[in-house]
């Protein structure tokens, strides 16, 4: 029974699983799980994840969540090279110390300014009110000016001379403003050399396939006129602005 | 060289760290810290974690933040017995899973009750607004009952039959909305049951001594300096109520 994943790349977590399998050359089923429609709360997926979220792994009866999780599996599991998930004590440290600290900082960060500026409008058709867009992008920067001066200094990449785990995280988290057209880059010249390492590495073609839809958010607004606007969209809007 | 392990147990993750360290019997100079008088933001703690936060760890020249990422490091550095972390890939991937599920989950939402119910109201003098709090309470709710649902069902422990860091974990972010006077035990007796056992496993004493701070909350909040907290206020109505 092949690997499958269950997967929407709008999502980041979806992007660094996605991107893992295919750098080391796992193979896998993609499922695609379409969020924009609020496929993670129908019948079906509910059957995989009662978490209702992506990434989902399944592999024979094993289904695991969290994309921290699933990277940590397949690394061990299809001994991938070292760097990715370094054996060595300090340097693993390392990279769980990032693993740990972007889920509150630059996920839900980079995460909100997305929802403020790429699918907000799409569904109530004005923007977000300017405090509130102002405040998420200045949260948005301190994360990125952390990420910079601490986890990232005058390394190539995070823990040191080879990319890891942690570096690919982080760029898929930090991508995700990116799509709605707020260059994180600009005026960031070590952040955009280490986007440059970190996209070699990665493989640019991959990694622009990965990043294809969530560059081209602008037509969430065209999707949602032609679909309907799914009733969880409608709720945490709501509960958004609470 | 000794280990440092900076610590306020008033914090969840310090008491994840602390009770892991004293369970297993790892030798370590407890360098207890303030987070309320804000020693966090000094100069010298600075030096020990930029991220400003606790807990924080030294050993020797190396430095680590992140309860998650310093257990991993004990675990493997300290070779504690194989329950904590297992060996074993699809258990060790349930730990993982769980270690990073409770990140955006049963954490952010257990702390906000303990914000929410004593500290901004109590400490600061400010009234939480009734649909900001029903909002909070149904978000700890879900979390507990996904909590329940996924990741403990019928199992003695997280993982099985045996205590993991996933279990440690839980149950100081768990406990923590206790300590503001919310019995999230009401009603729920399977919840109930495996905190029982884990306090259990853990050791009633270890257990009651690192909550001391968490059972005496209500108690303290009286006795606060204003003052000195006062520092905080802007920063956490940001935060939590804006």
């Amino acid at each position: 029974m092949p690997l499958e994943l269950y997967l929407d790349l709008h999502s980041q977590p979806c992007r660094s699983v996605f991107l893992f399998a295919q750098i080391n050359k796992i193979p896998f089923e993609f499922k695609a799980v379409d969020l924009s429609a609020g496929e993670q709360y129908g019948e079906e997926f509910g059957k995989v994840s009662i978490i209702r979220r992506v990434p989902v792994l399944k592999d024979g009866d094993f289904i695991l969540t969290e994309s921290i999780a699933i990277l940590q599996y397949l690394a061990a599991k299809h001994h991938t090279p070292d760097n990715w998930y370094p054996t060595d004590l300090q340097k693993r440290a390392r990279v769980d110390e990032f693993l740990s600290w972007q889920h509150t900082n630059i996920r839900t960060h980079g995460s909100k300014v997305f929802w403020f500026r790429g699918v907000m409008p799409a569904v109530t058709g004005a923007p977000v009110p300017k405090e509130k867009m102002d405040a998420a992008v200045e949260d948005l920067n301190a994360s990125l000016k952390t990420f910079e001066d601490k986890f990232l200094q005058s390394r190539p990449f995070i823990i040191g001379d080879k990319i890891s785990l942690a570096d690919l995280v982080a760029i898929v988290e930090i991508m995700q403003p990116v799509g709605t057209g707020l260059d994180v880059f600009q005026g960031r010249p070590a952040l955009s050399a280490w986007r440059d390492r970190v996209k070699k590495e990665i493989g640019v073609e991959v990694f622009d396939e990965a990043h294809k839809v969530i560059m081209n958010v602008d037509t969430l607004a065209q999707t949602f006129e032609n679909k309907g606007l799914p009733e969880f969209l409608k709720l945490k809007i709501q509960r958004m602005f609470n | 060289m000794s280990l440092e392990i900076y610590l306020d147990l008033f914090s969840q993750p310090c008491r994840s760290v602390y009770i892991f360290a004293k369970k297993n019997d790892i030798q370590f100079d407890y360098k207890k810290i303030s987070l309320f008088e804000g020693y966090q933001y000094s100069e010298e703690y600075g030096k020990i974690n930029l991220l400003r936060k606790a807990p924080a760890i030294k050993d020797g020249d190396f430095y680590l933040a992140e309860s998650v990422a310093i257990m991993l490091y004990l675990t493997e550095k300290f070779h504690t017995p194989d329950h904590w972390y297992p060996a074993d890939l699809q258990k060790r991937a349930r730990v993982n899973e769980y270690l990073s599920w409770q990140h955006s989950t049963i954490r952010p939402h257990g702390s906000k009750m303990m914000w929410f119910k004593l500290l901004i109201p109590k400490a600061f003098g400010t009234e939480i607004p009734k649909e900001k709090m029903d909002n909070a309470v149904e978000d700890l709710n879900s979390s507990l009952n996904l909590f329940e649902e996924k990741f403990l069902q019928d199992r003695p422990f997280i993982v099985g039959d045996q205590i993991s860091l996933a279990d440690l974990v839980a149950i100081v972010e768990i406990m923590q909305p206790v300590g503001a006077g919310m019995d999230v035990f009401e009603n729920r007796p399977k919840l109930k049951a495996w905190k029982d056992r884990v306090r259990a496993e853990i050791g009633a004493e270890l257990f009651d001594e690192a909550h001391q701070a968490i059972f005496y909350a209500q108690e303290a909040v009286k006795t606060m300096d204003p003052e000195k907290i006062e520092h905080f206020k802007p920063k956490i109505l940001r935060y939590f109520l804006s």
